[in-house]
């Protein structure tokens, strides 16, 4: 049984038909990595419950489903994807259907050594830092869904910003899946670089989009599978800001990869807020490989109905002198579930290391389920480590204490869950984002005008 | 004002208040005072409207309504207030935004149109005068890293600005310094009205020097074993709570 909600066949069939179209098209230099990987995801196939990292996320479901291409065609208007791009951007990329979508998309002022374009063209004439970095930072030989990306993607986004280059406002990268009749896959791609002395802010949005005419946006589209893939390098002393949102449909799989390779002396802000999909997992894979870098890693999930969200991470201290924070906030209602897995591997040589990890999760409804799992994994003697993790509904005394002013009981809980996980969102350096996130926050949660709505 | 008759209050299987009668009277201040344990706080929670504590027997009218029938936000509408003897800190509710709120939701009660954030503020900043508070507090997370005297403080700022009709004081006084009691007591002094109750529970006699009251209650083991003026907290000063706890045990 396993065999078969494994398997990697009709991924194997797409594979050789793309290699006979890509044919004599450049590229070239890319296909010996695609084989082995497509290979190794053969081998593989998608993971099951059987394996630890897995445990709590059953993608039998996923693995069942025929996912067949997305379709190219499909042109999505401007007013559909304003919801998705707030104001002040210095540069936006979007692809629609795994698709590089021009007519959406502007890269027209930004400064001079950034380079923001679609990675398909750059693939055909590569140049030094794409060799240097795409596929060379997530590895694949045990990671078969970055395998299967590695093997199929075919578009995605490229930053590139030059040594000493500072872009003060953010570039948005965004990745929509439009309604289609039968269930398609998609595989994202995104390569950044921030050479040393570099800062960049940038945001990465997936969502599902509704069909035009279609009412409310959170009915979104039919199933769909998101394999996507993010490598992101921060140079010597380089600052990035990254933040991740996903708004995926309702019937969606959302499978991303995010693997961060910060050089010395550099520092990270990440956040990831989680809104929407049937299914998601993010693995995030960080590793200091230079001394004195810095990562906050932040994360918010809003989860409603039977929504499933893991996030993965693997925070690795390989150099002394490294900070890391790790701040992941969960509210569930319905019969949501979430899991929070946070591995923290100090290597021996990285003494000085100050790692820290929380996990807070608020219950909303009994029905509810979190699986949170600290793993410390120390090698080095003289580190800090922390860890602590929550899990908890409403305090009654703080309810308590709010209405007694005056408050309804409503607007008691409302507020107090806002607060949690405004936390969060108040933590995003990006202003139009976060005051978005905010208003969105708002419409979403118990006691807004959209209660439970999943996206 | 407020008539309490006979109520009997328990938790689990624990009877914590055994018959407690009290009548208030609009402009009066009450003192309740006891050793730890007596139910004084019980009795200032229930009547807020603690959810935990179930009423078995009494009753409790308010301005002539069943006080044991409203929620805790309709007796707040309804013109009560208790300062917490534990304020809560909620992280990420900021203390202002927090008390416009529940001051917009007082007067849409009142039917008196709801103040903008200028008019707030103004109002704010005048009542914060009252207890010498300091302002940095307002924007900051409601009760989040107070100290304790800023806590108490910020309780009587919230009094002051809910303008209740009955408030109720619980241990406000426990674990403040002399400058903090002050300001607290100059609070509620400047309250203080023909239209206004205020019962300030408390354990000891110091508070009172500051506060005067009309009535002085102690309460024991869930009864009101003694009421009198406020020479009364001046005799339990200098005497103690054992001799009416050897009279109480003598009468049972």
């Amino acid at each position: 049984m396993i065999q078969t909600l494994s398997r990697p066949g009709p991924y194997i069939a797409e594979f050789e038909r793309l290699e006979t179209r890509r044919g004599g098209r450049g590229g070239a230099w890319l296909m010996p990595l695609r084989r082995a990987a497509m290979a190794r995801f053969a081998e593989l196939g998608f993971p099951t419950t059987d394996q630890e990292h897995w445990r709590h996320t059953n993608l039998a479901p996923l693995a069942a489903t025929p996912f067949g291409p997305a379709d190219p065609d499909a042109h999505p208007g401007p007013e559909q994807l304003a919801p998705l791009l707030p104001a002040g951007q210095a540069a936006r990329l979007v692809f629609v259907n795994g698709r590089f979508a021009p007519e959406l998309s502007d890269t027209g002022s930004l400064p001079e050594g950034v380079l923001v374009r679609d990675l398909a063209p750059a693939l055909e004439q590569p140049d030094a830092p794409l060799r240097a970095h795409l596929a060379r930072h997530a590895a694949y030989r045990d990671q078969p869904l970055v395998a299967l990306n590695s093997a199929l993607f075919e578009d995605g986004a490229l930053v590139h910003v030059a040594r000493g280059v500072v872009v003060e406002r953010p570039i948005h990268v965004v990745f929509v899946t439009t309604r289609q009749a039968a269930p398609v896959v998609t595989y994202p791609r995104t390569l950044i670089v921030a050479e040393a002395q570099s800062a960049l802010s940038l945001v990465e949005a997936f969502a599902g989009l509704p069909p035009p005419g279609s009412q409310p946006p959170g009915a979104g589209a039919g199933a769909y599978f998101t394999n996507a893939v993010t490598e992101l390098v921060a140079g010597e002393n380089a600052h990035v800001d990254y933040c991740k949102v996903q708004r995926e449909s309702a019937a969606a799989f959302h499978l991303h990869t995010l693997r961060i390779s910060q050089q010395c002396n550099s520092t990270l802000a990440a956040h990831a807020v989680t809104l929407g999909g049937r299914l998601a997992r993010t693995d995030l894979h960080a590793t200091f490989d230079g001394p004195g870098a810095g990562a906050a890693l932040e994360g918010l999930a809003l989860l409603a109905g039977t929504q499933h969200a893991d996030d993965h991470l693997r925070v690795e201290h390989l150099q002394p002198h490294c900070t890391s924070r790790e701040f992941y906030k969960n509210v569930l209602s319905g019969q949501a579930r979430a899991v929070f897995t946070g591995r923290i591997c100090v290597a021996r040589t990285a003494q000085k290391t100050d790692a820290k990890q929380t996990n807070m999760n608020l219950l909303l409804s009994d029905a509810a389920r979190v699986d949170t799992r600290p793993q410390l994994e120390i090698f080095a003697d003289d580190v800090k480590c922390t860890h602590g993790a929550t899990i908890g509904q409403l305090d009654p005394d703080a309810l308590f204490y709010l209405r007694s002013r005056g408050l309804p009981d409503g607007a008691a809980r409302q507020l107090l869950i806002q607060a949690f996980a405004g936390e969060i969102i108040d933590r995003i350096p990006a202003e139009a984002l976060r005051t978005q996130l905010r208003r969105e926050l708002a419409a979403r949660l118990p006691g807004g005008a959209a209660p439970g709505g999943a996206a | 004002m407020l008539e309490i008759r006979d109520l009997h209050v328990r938790v689990e299987e624990h009877e914590i208040l055994k018959g407690i009668d009290l009548t208030v009277r609009a402009g009066e201040v009450h003192s309740i005072m006891g050793p730890n344990g007596s139910g004084k706080s019980t009795l200032a929670q229930v009547l807020a409207g603690r959810e935990t504590f179930e009423v078995t027997q009494g009753q409790v009218l308010y301005e002539g309504r069943n006080l044991l029938e409203l929620t805790p936000e309709e007796r707040a509408c309804a013109g009560l207030f208790l300062a917490f003897q534990y304020p809560v800190e909620i992280p990420g509710v900021s203390n202002s935004h927090f008390l416009k709120t529940a001051l917009n939701a007082l007067r849409r009660q009142r039917g008196q149109p709801p103040l903008d954030a200028m008019e707030f503020l103004a109002l704010a900043r005048e009542r914060m005068q009252l207890v010498e508070m300091d302002e940095r507090l307002l924007h900051r997370a409601l009760n989040e890293g107070f100290s304790g005297g800023e806590k108490k403080r910020n309780e009587v700022f919230q009094m002051a600005v809910l303008e209740p009709k009955l408030a109720l004081l619980d241990e406000t006084d426990s674990g403040l310094d002399i400058d903090a009691l002050r300001a607290v007591a100059q609070g509620v002094n400047r309250l203080r009205s023909p239209q206004r109750a205020f019962i300030i529970v408390t354990h000891y006699q110091r508070l009172l020097n500051y506060i005067v009251p009309d009535r002085v209650h102690v309460l024991l083991e869930g009864r009101i074993v003694r009421s009198g003026g406020k020479e009364l907290a001046l005799e339990l000063e200098q005497r103690g709570y054992g001799w009416l706890e050897q009279e109480a045990a003598r009468a049972a």
